[in-house]
């Protein structure tokens, strides 16, 4: 934890993409700081740069210029496996369109996270712990009957709770939310945001990104993006 | 274990995967077939050129031949490494049965049958005399009477089969024999009409070594009447040829070793004396030297075949680099979500070559599975085209071929099998590498601006 109490807190993130022969600046100094426990929302218009801003803080990308500080300790610093192991237990990431993986099962998508730093010896150590959590995250998303499907049968909104349990099997310090009830009817993802109050009040960080006002009414703290930089 | 996972399901949940499958299943099935025929022609032939001469021949291809042939031969057949000694001639003659008028070229071969028999598998070439090779000269008709022994393709023909037909007793036929004999300056030693040696000689035995060319223009003599026929025995008696056989457990080239440095002693005591000139046409030669134009063509053959199997080969690699950057190219999402997650560049790599690995060593094991089954049955498959269609792949009244080969080399297969896995490795380690390296945000196309 930094010395403000921030477990994330991004400082002046400038981006700028190519596309083809133009450049096009999505973050011009956006800052950002997000205490323990916080329940955050990042809203702003399409092209505002929330979602760029989210994949910078998730480590999924690198800032053109700025800072990053996880708990304090600037992500830019970090080499590539200490990123990977940022990425694997730090952080959990929910994404829009869900990204579970068609080839494994529901659970198998759930407990993926935990198997990635393990070698075959590491995972047959400790594989019966992880399933009996991986099953126990399913039961609390109510996916509990649903274990051993794929996710090609699973609706959208039972496939964005089991998103949810695999973000949430290393018991990441902060989740990172993309949109995550952009691609669900509003039944749907009223039941998505639920879930995500019931972990923030459980203790869980929870960052954001949304463009519905509604939806992020739902968190503790709104912060608006325009023109690639906060409001 | 993620790894492991992945990638068995990749290889047997996509349909994609199944053609690399079968490319590589291909490409092994063409090379164990092609390779185990091939390699069975070519050991053949070489094995049918190996009993044809000793292990080593020490001699010249000059008509006149060699002088002191017989002081050499005692002395090489006192080493220890020596198995048997024999002198050979070899020539040219003109053969017509009498009165016919009618003569054909053939390749004279002075042996002593017993001796010859010793140190090459002339032997077992026979058909009324095999196993006794002593008596190979001994006419069918009456044994006293000078006999000859006659490549089994000059003599008779084959079947479709590639079945000779021998009467059950040799019959009485008589051949006439013409020979030019050469004086040891390789002159002819006669002039005028009476230029050349004639003899009658009678009927004693077919030989068939198996070498079509040998077989169709070979006429065998006992070494005395041939060498007086070519005119070898005057000033000073003259071979064409000693063939040594080694001890069973020497090496043929250390053996030919040994026999050049005891040739070229020889030479120097024999420097000066009568006829010597002739020793300085003298080489020492392993039997593969000495038969390596009838060797060279198949051999050659074998060298292209291999050249075509580095194509095959690299034709597999293409098609595994082609099927690899299609799996990976949809499976983008899948290598950003991994990397969302915390598996690193190495991870990626490891799970697609893991992938290309699982999918060498299924698909050489069909492609090595299909090969046996395909092998065990060739000329069953063979004879069933012959006798439905016609077909033969090759013409047993042409070529001196049994059967098509069909043994298998351990060795080769497990050969084909490494190259095949090194192959899909090959293949699939660029598509890997560049999809490791991709950024996850890239990968899963969130960019939205």
């Amino acid at each position: 934890m930094s010395k403000d109490g921030f477990i994330i807190e991004a400082q002046g993130i400038h981006k700028m993409y190519r596309m083809g022969a133009a450049q096009v600046q999505v973050l011009k100094g956006a800052d950002i700081a997000v205490k323990k426990g916080e329940f955050v929302a990042i809203v702003g218009a399409s092209g505002s740069g929330k979602s760029t801003l989210l994949h910078i803080l998730g480590a999924l990308d690198r800032p053109d210029k700025g800072v990053v500080r996880f708990e304090g300790r600037d992500l830019s610093g970090m080499g590539g496996g200490e990123l990977n192991e940022y990425r694997n237990k730090m952080i959990g990431f929910v994404f829009q369109f869900y990204h579970l993986l068609d080839e494994l099962n529901v659970l198998e998508n759930v407990i993926l996270p935990a198997m990635v730093p393990s070698g075959i010896i590491g995972w047959m150590s400790k594989r019966v712990g992880v399933k009996k959590r991986g099953r126990e995250l399913l039961k609390a998303v109510g996916l509990e009957e649903r274990a051993t499907h794929k996710p090609y049968q699973l609706s959208g909104g039972e496939r964005q709770r089991a998103a949810i349990a695999r973000a949430l099997v290393n018991e990441p310090r902060l989740l990172l939310a993309d949109e995550p009830t952009g691609n669900l009817d509003s039944a749907t993802g009223n039941g998505i945001l639920e879930l995500l109050e019931r972990l923030n009040r459980a203790g869980q960080t929870i960052v954001m990104v949304t463009h519905d006002e509604r939806v992020a009414k739902r968190a503790g703290r709104t912060i608006t993006l325009a023109d690639g930089r906060v409001k | 274990m993620y790894k492991l996972i992945l990638a068995f399901r990749y290889l047997y949940r996509r349909r994609i995967s199944y053609l690399a499958l079968a490319a590589v299943a291909l490409c092994v099935f063409i090379v164990v077939v092609v390779m185990t025929v091939m390699d069975g022609l070519v050991g053949d032939f070489k094995q049918k050129n190996h009993n044809y001469t000793g292990d080593c021949v020490v001699g010249t291809e000059s008509l006149v031949g060699f002088a002191y042939y017989e002081d050499f031969a005692r002395i090489a057949e006192k080493a220890s490494y020596v198995e048997a000694v024999t002198p050979v001639i070899k020539s040219y003659a003109l053969v017509g049965t009498e009165g016919s008028g009618r003569n054909i070229g053939v390749e004279l071969m002075g042996v002593e049958a017993a001796s010859y028999s010793r140190v090459t598998g002339f032997g077992r070439t026979l058909y009324y005399h095999k196993g006794d090779a002593s008596k190979a000269f001994e006419a069918g008709s009456d044994s006293n009477l000078p006999g000859f022994v006659i490549g089994a393709d000059l003599w008779g023909g084959r079947n479709e089969k590639g079945e000779y037909y021998y009467a059950p007793n040799p019959d009485a036929t008589a051949l006439s024999v013409t020979c030019f004999p050469l004086t040891a300056k390789g002159a002819l030693a006669k002039a005028g009409t009476d230029a050349v040696n004639t003899k009658t000689f009678y009927f004693s035995d077919c030989s068939q070594s198996g070498l079509a060319r040998v077989d169709g223009s070979i006429i065998y003599l006992p070494f005395e009447e041939a060498q007086t026929l070519c005119g070898m025995t005057e000033p000073v008696k003259r071979a064409s040829w000693i063939h040594i056989k080694f001890k069973p457990g020497t090496n043929i080239e250390d053996g030919c070793r040994q026999v050049r440095q005891m040739w070229a002693k020889f030479y120097d005591e024999h420097k000066g004396k009568d006829n010597a000139e002739l020793l300085s046409q003298v080489s020492v030669r392993s039997w593969k030297e000495h038969r390596r134009e009838s060797i060279a063509g198949m051999e050659k053959e074998q060298a292209m075949l291999m050249m075509m199997f580095g194509l095959v080969g690299l034709t597999t690699v293409f098609i595994v680099y082609v099927v690899f950057y299609m799996i990976i190219s949809h499976k983008t999402k899948d290598i950003g979500i991994l990397k969302s997650i915390g598996a690193s560049c190495g991870d990626v790599i490891v799970l697609f070559l893991g992938f290309a690995a699982g999918l060498g060593v299924v698909g050489s094991a069909v492609g090595v599975a299909g090969g046996i089954l395909f092998l065990r049955n060739i000329n069953r498959i063979e004879g069933w085209l012959f006798e439905r269609f016609g077909f033969q792949l090759w013409d047993r009244t042409i070529y001196a071929i049994g059967e098509i080969p069909h043994r298998l080399d351990l060795t080769m297969l497990a050969v084909v099998t490494g190259c095949a896995i090194l192959a899909c490795l090959a293949g699939a380690a660029l598509p890997s590498v560049s999809a490791a390296r991709a950024r996850p945000a890239d990968v899963l196309q969130v960019s939205q601006l």
